[in-house]
């Protein structure tokens, strides 16, 4: 069937604060090779039409990979389909007549901007306590100067294609961020540039995301299962193995 | 205004060195004193910003994101090149510097593409320092491969995520100097207005968008970063929120905007697949060094897959017409990118095209299945392997290769492409033109740069792949560092700018005025159905081909659509809230204004060069006419509501020789 009828239940709230509350929408003329995201333009054009608010959400590249979009659809972030982001999503994976459900991230970390939009100012405070080698600009070596195994940069690469979307703390029941942080930790980790300031940069960003709000990890491992780049919680062992080596084996103190 | 290239003397492969050696230095206590805006975080942007945070100026950077890690830099896929000759195939700066400026069309500045080609190198020593992940070879060195329009491997890569590892390099380069205070952050936060004082760029009006407050900052120095306008087609590969606003403000206050009709279009993205398509989605142009283009050499074959009677699968070999390696044997598939589009152009107007609207060609991987599969049989000791069983392996190897784009290609279109093959068309995807700049990349507006692609500088007429992040990483890392201290060298004395004086005020007062008004229009339609319409108009007169018919007609059209914008366009909501139909209704007026202008540029080059093919201007084999004894110029408009103003700076070539292009 090309085009669907669906029935929209989706989370307005007006601010960080006012409570918020799903209203009912039906959208007809669903074309099954729309995009999720352009299945709401079409109804936020219609709302427009009618002088009604535009449901705010936010989105940018809608190919996949600047991790601005950030919806949970029928309980799941970024929606139903495996290693794929909201704006990748398509329609063709619904049915006619479907109830779908809409909602922001919802974490204690990121507090709503309105209606789908959450406010994500964490993640970046996490990269600036640590997450970074230390080197200006000019100073760099040839680029072969270093030789690295294929395999070990591969593995660095897995780590460091986290877009920072926050998919792993939606999914995650006590809203941990662990993902994140174990991904930027595991990508630099990996790398012998990295290696130099593993101690104090692991132990700044666990703080950091302490401070943030963000809850323990307790190995529920629902992170993995949601995170639309794959990102595997092996990282986060890694993670777990530099901190402990970090706070116990080494004299250097994060402060 | 002053408008000189301000190109240094001396030999073209020694004037980058002799200039930084001997050009005027800021004190490290001065430079304390001394406050520069940085205006977008992509590549360039990211990269100034944080480079600045470290020679130790004073650094506030603005972002429309809510971070500046999602700046669209991030979705380059396919390479950053580099003169680094790792492959022993003869590749050199000069080299790089030649088909840089040949792939342009000649129509950049000497000077500024070989001064590119030398800073490429420190490139990627600085993206490997800070730990991006490139694709290494089994010896643990950087491995490389080739591009369009170039016949060495210089591009670097890092799967097909090259832009996001190098932005988020240069992303945790500035978290560093953000954490260290060098640098204040404003994310969710867009430029509205420059600010000028005395003639020189002194500051900005920014609007926070999370409460709609208006902002006024202030500065010695102003730079922007912010990318390229080709969202002016609505249908880009663009992202959405991509847009030519801070460079029109600046060209609104006097800035030059230089051969604005100078747009690429991109040979490999998913074809169009309905009225409400919001964007297009590319395929990487290195897709094309294993997939072959192709299209029925037939119409009836084509007619029959359009209508769903056949598949690309049903057509025999003979009966396929590889065009691109027939017209242009000597480059193939690998052509240039606007060649590529051009060609693909033709045969769907030829009605070879081979989708339900008649746009789109086959990118097919059948060839490198078996080339691969054959070459891994080989290598696993299996000597009689199975067809089946070579394919098998074969598509392994491109999943490795570009396994995300083959997915991504997937969940776009729902069809499998290791089984059939892609469909591909032309979509618009980066814009040469960009606001004029000198030497040290200053607008004529003292005080105010331009870096990335919100320049004009390095391409041309058109681009090469994998040249894109070059040129922004070479502006905000290599370049614009150095050549900011010509500048700001002059202004020591000056004290802080106060944000409060009456320049400020009055810009402030002006932006407001400007939102209120296109507020309180409360008219019938939405900016998206405006910018929709703008596209089609762009699309249509100002694409892939052009005339001067269309371009005087489609100019009548966008002035007739802009004053029907500012009588009854809709915006919902209040201004001083977050809005993001206000900030597209904003963007959508200056692409009116915009839009405008690439037409008359367009129309004033009566010559087909690059990504600007005038129709009126061809071979009789259909290839592009160049008009070197009248048009090897830069086109720098100075914009005027009535009539926009040219003025030319002439191109001298002392070191190449102007040719033909050809790629056959």
């Amino acid at each position: 069937m090309e085009n669907m009828t669906l029935k929209l239940k989706i989370w307005r709230q007006g601010g960080k604060y006012p409570k918020g509350e799903f209203v009912n929408y039906t959208l007809d003329g669903v074309n099954t090779h729309m995009s999720f995201l352009e299945m709401l333009d079409v109804l936020n054009e219609k709302l427009i039409q009618q002088k009604e608010e535009p449901i705010a959400f936010e989105h940018d590249c809608r190919e996949g990979i600047c991790g601005t979009c950030s919806l949970v659809i029928n309980g799941y972030p970024h929606g139903p389909m495996q290693q794929t982001t909201a704006c990748q999503l398509h329609m063709r994976h619904f049915r006619d007549g479907e109830t779908v459900t809409i909602e922001p991230w919802r974490s204690r970390a990121f507090p709503v901007v309105k209606d789908l939009v959450v406010n994500r100012d964490a993640f970046d405070r996490i990269i600036q306590a640590g997450g970074y080698i230390s080197i200006d600009t000019g100073q760099a070596q040839d680029g072969n100067a270093i030789p690295i195994e294929k395999d070990q940069a591969s593995h660095a690469f897995d780590a460091a294609t986290c877009i920072g979307c926050g998919a792993c703390v939606a999914a995650c029941p006590n809203a941990s961020a662990m993902l994140f942080v174990g991904a930027k930790v595991s990508h630099l980790a990996q790398m012998p540039q990295g290696k130099v300031e593993k101690d104090t940069r692991v132990q700044r960003m666990i703080a950091q995301h302490d401070a943030e709000g963000f809850g323990r990890c307790s190995n529920i491992t629902a992170c993995e299962a949601e995170c639309p780049k794959g990102i595997s919680v092996e990282h986060i062992a890694r993670l777990n193995r530099q901190y402990i080596g970090a706070t116990l084996g080494s004299e250097k103190v994060a402060n | 205004m002053p408008f000189q290239s301000n190109v240094p003397s001396g030999e073209l492969s020694e004037k980058w060195k002799q200039y930084r050696s001997s050009m005027p230095l800021v004190a490290p206590n001065n430079k304390r004193r001394l406050e520069v805006i940085v205006v977008g975080t992509g590549l360039a942007g990211g990269a100034a910003a944080a480079t600045f945070g470290e020679l130790g100026y004073r650094v506030k950077v603005f972002t429309f994101h809510d971070s500046p890690r999602r700046a669209h830099s991030i979705a380059a896929q396919g390479g950053i090149n580099a003169a680094k000759n790792y492959q022993n195939d003869g590749d050199s700066v000069y080299r790089l510097f030649y088909d840089t400026i040949k792939g342009g069309d000649y129509r950049s500045r000497e000077a500024n593409v070989h001064r590119l080609a030398e800073v490429s190198v420190n490139i990627i020593d600085q993206a490997v320092a800070q730990g991006v992940p490139f694709a290494r070879d089994y010896g643990g060195l950087l491995a490389n491969r080739s591009f369009g329009g170039v016949q060495v491997s210089r591009t670097f890569y890092a799967r097909g995520q090259t832009g996001q590892q190098l932005l988020l390099g240069a992303y945790q380069s500035l978290s560093r100097q953000i954490s260290l205070g060098n640098v204040e952050l404003f994310n969710r936060h867009e430029m509205v207005d420059l600010v000028m004082e005395d003639g020189k760029a002194r500051g900005i009006i920014a609007r926070n968008l999370l409460t709609g407050e208006t902002e006024r900052h202030a500065a010695h120095a102003v730079v922007l970063g912010t990318g390229g306008y080709g969202n002016v087609f609505y249908l880009s590969t663009n992202a959405m929120n991509s847009n030519g606003s801070a460079a029109w403000r600046a060209v609104k206050q006097g800035a030059y905007m230089a051969n604005p009709c100078f747009t690429q279009i991109h040979p490999t993205c998913i074809p169009v697949s309905g009225e409400y398509q919001s964007k297009l989605t590319l395929m990487s142009e290195s897709l094309r060094n294993d997939g072959r283009v192709w299209v029925p050499k037939s119409q009836e074959d084509a007619a029959a897959i359009r209508e769903g009677r056949k598949t690309g699968l049903d057509i025999a070999e003979a009966d396929r017409d590889y065009y691109l390696e027939r017209r242009y044997p000597a480059f193939g598939n690998l052509v240039p990118r606007d060649v590529a589009s051009r060609a693909a152009k033709t045969a769907c107007d030829e009605g070879l095209g081979v989708s339900a609207t008649g746009l789109a060609v086959y990118l097919d991987f059948d060839d490198a299945f078996v080339r691969y599969g054959k070459s891994r049989a080989h290598s696993l000791n299996e000597p009689n392997a199975s067809k089946d069983r070579i394919r098998q392996l074969g598509v392994a190897v491109i999943e490795e290769k570009y396994g995300n784009l083959f997915e991504m290609y997937e969940k776009i279109t729902g069809e499998d492409p290791y089984v059939m093959p892609m469909k591909i068309y032309p979509a618009v995807h980066y814009t040469m033109g960009g606001l004029w700049v000198d030497y040290n990349l200053q607008t004529n507006i003292p005080g105010l740069f331009a870096i990335g692609e919100a320049n004009f500088s390095d391409h041309g007429a058109n681009r090469l792949g994998a040249s894109a992040l070059m040129q922004g990483l070479a502006d905000g890392y290599f370049v614009l560092p150095y050549t900011i201290g010509t500048f700001l060298s002059q202004e020591i004395r000056n004290p802080m700018v106060d944000p409060d004086g009456p320049a400020f005020m009055e810009a402030e007062a002006k932006a407001k005025a400007r939102i209120d008004r296109i507020m309180n229009i409360r008219g019938t339609k939405s900016a998206e159905t405006f910018h929709r319409e703008l596209g089609k108009i762009m699309w249509e007169y100002c694409g892939m081909a052009r005339n001067a018919e269309g371009l005087q007609k489609g100019r009548r059209m966008i002035r007739e659509l802009r004053k029907e914008f500012w009588e009854s366009v809709y915006v919902p909501g209040q201004v001083k809230e977050y809005n993001p139909e206000l900030e597209k209704a904003l963007r959508v007026a200056d692409f009116l204004e915009l839009g405008e202008l690439m037409m008359l540029d367009a129309l004033d080059r009566n010559e087909s060069c690059g990504g600007h093919f005038r129709e009126e201007y061809q071979s009789e084999d259909g290839e592009a006419l160049r008009r070197d004894d009248e048009y090897a110029y830069v086109s720098a408009w100075e914009w005027d509501d009535t009539d926009p103003i040219l003025h030319k700076e002439e191109l001298i070539f002392e070191n190449v020789e102007l040719k033909t292009r050809s790629y056959k």
